[in-house]
């Protein structure tokens, strides 16, 4: 049995299939241009070689910026019996990308916004959460629906006596609404980049959990 | 959507008969976000599953808006030619599409006619 939690219009949503007993599950890492989005992954790909059986596919430019996403699934082992995969992808930040950055959100689960903590950063965040929410209504999704998780990335910049903003403007200016859990972290130490994952898979997982007890 | 196993297996019956036994190495049914639903193989073949239909997706969605930048309501296939291996892209309905590796010992043109007999039935299997 396959069971596709595609309800409005249908755009893919997680596959449960329940002949094989897989699930998959799509997260995103969005956020602007340079704020760390392929770091994450790059760290998770080092960090977790066993639960990931698949070489990680990166389509980036010469100057190492996502072109289109990078993406390797995650394997999550059995969970109540089931095989979860998670895939993971990361979007091309650029403004210039949206459309390809529309693509890669198709059918995702689960979202973690990677906010730059560069002061100079602090406007190319805002404007990339609202694109996050504009693209999502393209899929029929509300980002005060969908699991999200938001990660103040590059924390470590203080240490190298660049300025960066603090938590709680970061928080009011993307989280004063959503009110999501969110993370301090540096991407390229891999402070908290396991402990954001940990938090969108869970949040996924549960979504995914109460939207199938609600098929007939 | 909601697939019963009976159909799962049905689909990989329709994918089997058709394509794996007229020569195709692999084929895969997956959705247009990345997602493998089916896929089956003539036991030679280890390519990597999931990557495939992570890029395959892309590339289709990028054809698709490449089509209507042109003018055109869409590219219903697509095919890469390799020195040895050829993948073609076929699109079910507006959420599915079938991948196809194959070697040069089959004709693109034969391909073509399983691939729209396999597309009916499982448009009809289904009820796209
Ligand atoms: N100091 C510091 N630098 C970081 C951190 N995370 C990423 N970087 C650096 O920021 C630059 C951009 O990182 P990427 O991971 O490529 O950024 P991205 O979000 O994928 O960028 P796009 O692909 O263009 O959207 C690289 O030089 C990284 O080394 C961090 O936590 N601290
Ligand atoms: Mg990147």
């Amino acid at each position: 049995m396959y069971v596709g939690l595609g309800m409005s219009g249908g755009a893919g949503l997680a596959f449960i299939n329940l002949k094989d007993k897989v699930i998959q599950a799509k997260i995103v890492y969005y956020g602007p241009g340079r704020c760390g989005k392929t770091t994450n992954l790059e760290y998770i790909y080092d960090k977790c070689r066993l639960q990931i059986n698949s070489e990680m596919v990166t389509v980036k430019t010469q100057g190492d910026r996502t072109l289109f996403f990078d993406f390797f699934p995650f394997d999550m082992g059995k969970i109540s019996g089931y095989d979860v995969k998670i895939q993971l992808y990361t979007v091309p930040g650029q403004v210039k990308y949206n459309s390809t950055r529309r693509l890669v959100l198709k059918g995702v689960d689960g979202v973690v916004f990677v906010a730059d903590s560069a002061a100079d950063r602090r406007n190319k965040n805002i404007i990339s959460i609202k694109n996050l929410e504009e693209n999502l209504k393209l899929y029929n999704k509300n980002i005060r629906d969908i699991p999200l998780v938001i990660q103040y990335n590059k924390r470590d910049l203080a240490k190298e006596g660049i300025e960066i903003l603090d938590v709680e403007t970061l928080e009011n200016d993307l989280n004063s609404e959503l009110k999501v859990p969110s993370f301090e972290a540096s991407a390229v130490e891999g402070d908290n980049v396991i402990l954001t994952l940990k938090k969108i898979i869970y949040d996924t997982m549960s979504s995914l959990e109460k939207q199938l007890k609600q098929e007939p | 959507m909601i697939l019963g196993q009976k159909q799962l297996d049905k689909i990989d019956d329709i994918l089997t008969a058709n394509l794996i036994g007229s020569g195709v190495q692999s084929v895969m049914l997956i959705d247009t976000a990345g997602n493998v639903i089916a896929s089956i193989n003539n036991g030679n073949e280890t390519v990597d599953l999931y990557s495939l239909a992570a890029l395959a997706a892309a590339n289709f969605g990028a054809m698709s808006c490449m089509a209507k930048i042109v003018g055109e309501d869409e590219f219903s296939l697509l095919f890469h030619k390799g020195e040895k291996e050829n993948i073609y892209f076929c699109k079910v309905n507006e959420e599915l599409l079938l991948v196809n590796i194959f070697n040069n010992q089959i004709s693109l043109g034969f391909l073509r006619l399983k691939m729209s007999k396999v597309v009916e039935e499982l448009v009809e299997l289904l009820g796209l």
